[in-house]
C-alpha cells in the first residue's frame, strides 16, 4: 500500500506540474525581466530564460526617480483605506440589521444585496464617470473613495452576513436583557467575537481596490492622482514604447502588498473564496 | 417594534449608498442609452437610434460575437480544468495548503498588473513564448496580438490563467464536503473510479458548480482589464468586448449615449445570472 501510494503520489506529481508551470511562469517572467540590464532584454540571440550578463536595478530606480510611482503608491494607499473603512462601517452595521432582526423588507433587501455584488463594475462606469464630473470629483481621490463602494459595500454585506449568521445569539440577548441597545451590543459583543469575519472582509476589500483599474481609469487623467494600479498600465506605457524592464518591476512592486497580506492570511482568503459558494 | 425600527436604521446607510452608487447611475445608463449624450454636452432623447446604429455597425457585431466566444471558451475551459485540478489537489495529502495557496496567486495578484506580464510574453519581436516554440523546433513563432483568431485565443488563455484558481479552489472545497461514507457505499456496490466521479461525485457538486460557473459567466463577460491591457481592442478592433469598446466609444469617442447602449447589453445576461444564482442558494437553503 504505501508503494502504490507513493507512486500514485508521484504521478498526481507529474500531473500537476503543468498547472504549475501555467500558474507561475507569469511572475517569474516578471522577476527575470526586472532584473535584466536592456541589452540583454533586447538582445534577440541570448537565452530569455535566465539572466547571464549580470544582475541590475536600474529599472527599479528608473521608477523612483523618473516616474510617480511614490505618488501612486500614496494615493492607492489613501483611496484603499479610505473605501475600505466607510465600506465596512455600513456593511457591518447593515449585516448585522439584516441578520439578527426580522423587518418587513429585510428578506428583499437581503436580495438586493445578493444582486448589487453581482452587477459588474463595467455597466456602470459611464454613468458614474458622468455623476463624478457633475459632483466636480474628476480627478480627485474622492471620486474612487466614493465609488468603490459600490462594489465593496455589497461584497462585504454578503460576507459577514453569512459570518455573522454562525455566531451564537445567546450573548447577545442576555446582553440586551441588560439593558444594552442593538448598537451599544454590536459594538461591544458582537465586533470583538466577529474579528475574522472582519479580517477577512477588510482583506478582500483591500485587495479588490488595489487592483481595481475601470474606474481609476475612468475617472481619473491627471498623472499624480492615479492610484498605482492605473498609473502602471497607463503612464509606464508611452505610445507604442514600452520600458519592460520598469514595466514589470513596477508590476512586481506594486504586487507585493497583496502577495504579502495574502501570504500572512491565506487561509482567510480561502475561507472568503469559498464561503459564496460553499455556504448557503 | 422599536426593533424594526432599529432594523430600518442599520440598513439604512447601505440602502442610501447602494441607491446613489447602483440604482441611480442604472437609470441613468438606460436615460444615456436613449440619449446622444456626449461628454460635457446636454443630451436630447433619440428613442431606440443608439441601437438602431450598433445593429448595423459591424464593430458592434464583430464585439457581440468576440464577446460571445469569449465567455463561453474561457468559462468551459475554466470548468474543465478547474474541475481537473480540483480533483488532483484533493488527492494531495502533504502540502496542500501551500499548494492551494500558490495556485490561488494568479487570482489574488490584481488582473491589471499581472496582464502586462503577459502582454511583455506576446511582444512581437521578443515573446519568450516564440522563444520556447523556436527551441523546440516548432516553427518561427505565433502572431500572438497581430493576427485577430490568434488575438481572440490569446486573450481567452488569460482569462482562462486568472479564473481556473477561482475554480479549482471553490471546486476544491465542495469535493472535500462530499461525505465519505458515500463513496465507501458506491465502492461496495461495486463502482469503479469513473462510475464514482459520474454518480457520486458530480451530482453532489451540482450546485457549487452552478454557483460558480454563473458567477464566472457574469464576470468573464463583462471584462475589461485583460482586453485593455493586452490588445485595446485591436487589431483592428476585432478583439472588443462590450466593456471596452464602450469605453472606447464613451469615454475616448466622448459619446456617452452610445457607450451605455453597449454596456446595457450585459444587462441581461446579468438578469438571468442573478435569477439562477438565487434559485440554487435559495434551494441550498432548505438542506442546510
Amino acid at each position: 500500500m504505501p508503494a502504490q501510494a507513493r507512486r500514485g503520489g508521484w504521478r498526481r506529481g507529474l500531473a500537476l506540474s503543468p498547472f504549475l508551470l501555467f500558474t507561475l511562469f507569469p511572475f517569474y517572467w516578471m522577476l527575470v525581466t526586472s532584473l535584466k540590464t536592456n541589452r540583454e532584454l533586447y538582445d534577440l540571440a541570448a537565452i530569455p530564460l535566465v539572466i547571464r550578463q549580470g544582475i541590475t536595478l536600474e529599472h527599479y530606480t528608473f521608477l523612483f526617480r523618473q516616474t510617480e510611482f511614490v505618488t501612486w503608491f500614496k494615493n492607492s494607499v489613501i483611496v484603499c483605506t479610505g473605501a475600505t473603512a466607510i465600506s465596512l462601517v455600513i456593511s457591518i452595521v447593515a449585516a448585522y440589521g439584516l441578520t439578527r432582526i426580522k423587518f418587513r423588507g429585510s428578506d428583499l433587501f437581503a436580495m438586493g444585496i445578493f444582486i448589487s455584488y453581482l452587477v459588474p463594475s463595467t455597466l456602470l462606469f459611464i454613468p458614474l464617470a458622468e455623476m463624478v464630473a457633475r459632483a466636480g470629483l474628476t480627478d480627485s481621490l474622492w471620486s474612487l473613495i466614493l465609488t468603490y463602494p459600490s462594489f465593496l459595500i455589497p461584497f462585504c454585506t454578503w460576507l459577514l452576513m453569512g459570518y455573522f449568521r454562525t455566531l451564537p445569539r445567546e450573548v447577545e440577548e442576555c446582553a440586551m436583557v441588560d439593558g444594552l441597545s442593538r448598537l451599544a451590543t454590536l459594538i461591544r459583543i458582537v465586533l470583538p467575537v466577529a474579528r475574522p469575519g472582519i479580517v477577512t472582509a477588510t482583506l478582500f476589500s483591500f485587495t479588490l481596490s488595489w487592483g481595481e483599474l475601470v474606474y481609476g481609469l475612468t475617472f481619473i487623467s491627471s498623472s499624480t492622482e492615479k492610484p498605482l494600479a492605473v498609473g502602471v498600465v497607463a503612464e509606464l506605457v508611452r505610445g507604442d514604447v514600452f520600458y519592460w524592464g520598469s514595466l514589470m518591476a513596477g508590476a512586481l512592486l506594486a504586487s507585493l502588498p497583496v502577495v504579502a497580506v495574502y501570504a500572512l492570511f491565506t487561509d482567510q482568503f480561502v475561507g472568503g473564496l469559498t464561503a459564496g459558494a460553499t455556504k448557503y | 417594534m422599536r426593533d424594526q425600527r432599529t432594523g430600518y436604521l442599520m440598513v439604512a446607510p447601505a440602502l442610501i449608498a447602494l441607491a446613489v452608487l447602483i440604482a441611480y447611475p442604472f437609470l441613468l445608463s438606460i436615460y444615456f442609452s436613449l440619449s446622444d449624450k456626449r461628454v460635457g454636452l446636454p443630451g436630447h432623447f433619440i428613442g431606440l437610434e443608439n441601437f438602431e446604429a450598433l445593429s448595423q455597425d459591424s464593430v458592434f457585431q464583430q464585439t457581440l460575437f468576440n464577446t460571445g466566444l469569449y465567455t463561453v471558451v474561457s468559462v468551459a475551459c475554466k470548468l474543465v480544468l478547474g474541475l481537473t485540478l480540483a480533483l488532483l489537489l484533493e488527492k494531495v495529502v502533504r502540502g496542500q495548503r501551500l499548494l492551494r495557496g500558490i495556485i490561488l496567486l494568479p487570482w489574488v495578484i490584481p488582473a491589471s498588473l499581472s496582464t502586462l506580464a503577459w502582454r511583455w510574453m506576446f511582444d512581437p519581436s521578443y515573446s519568450v513564448l516564440n522563444w520556447c516554440l523556436r527551441v523546440v523546433g516548432l516553427g518561427p513563432g505565433v502572431p500572438w496580438l497581430s493576427d485577430p483568431w490568434w488575438a481572440r485565443a490569446t486573450v481567452i488563455s488569460v482569462n482562462v490563467w486568472r479564473g481556473l484558481p477561482f475554480f479549482a479552489i471553490c471546486l476544491l472545497a465542495g469535493l472535500v464536503s462530499i461525505p465519505k461514507e458515500f463513496y465507501e457505499a458506491a465502492r461496495v456496490d461495486g463502482a469503479g473510479p469513473r462510475a464514482r466521479f459520474w454518480y457520486v461525485t458530480l451530482p453532489l457538486l451540482r450546485p457549487i458548480l452552478g454557483i460558480v460557473l454563473l458567477y464566472s459567466v457574469i464576470m468573464t463577460v463583462s471584462d475589461f482589464i485583460i482586453v485593455h491591457v493586452l490588445t485595446r481592442g485591436g487589431p483592428l478592433q476585432s478583439t472588443h468586448l462590450f466593456a471596452t469598446l464602450a469605453y472606447r466609444i464613451g469615454l475616448a469617442g466622448t459619446r456617452l449615449g452610445m457607450g451605455a447602449a453597449i454596456t446595457l447589453f450585459l444587462f441581461p445576461v446579468l438578469v438571468v445570472g442573478a435569477y439562477v444564482l438565487l434559485r440554487i442558494v435559495r434551494r441550498g437553503e432548505e438542506f442546510a
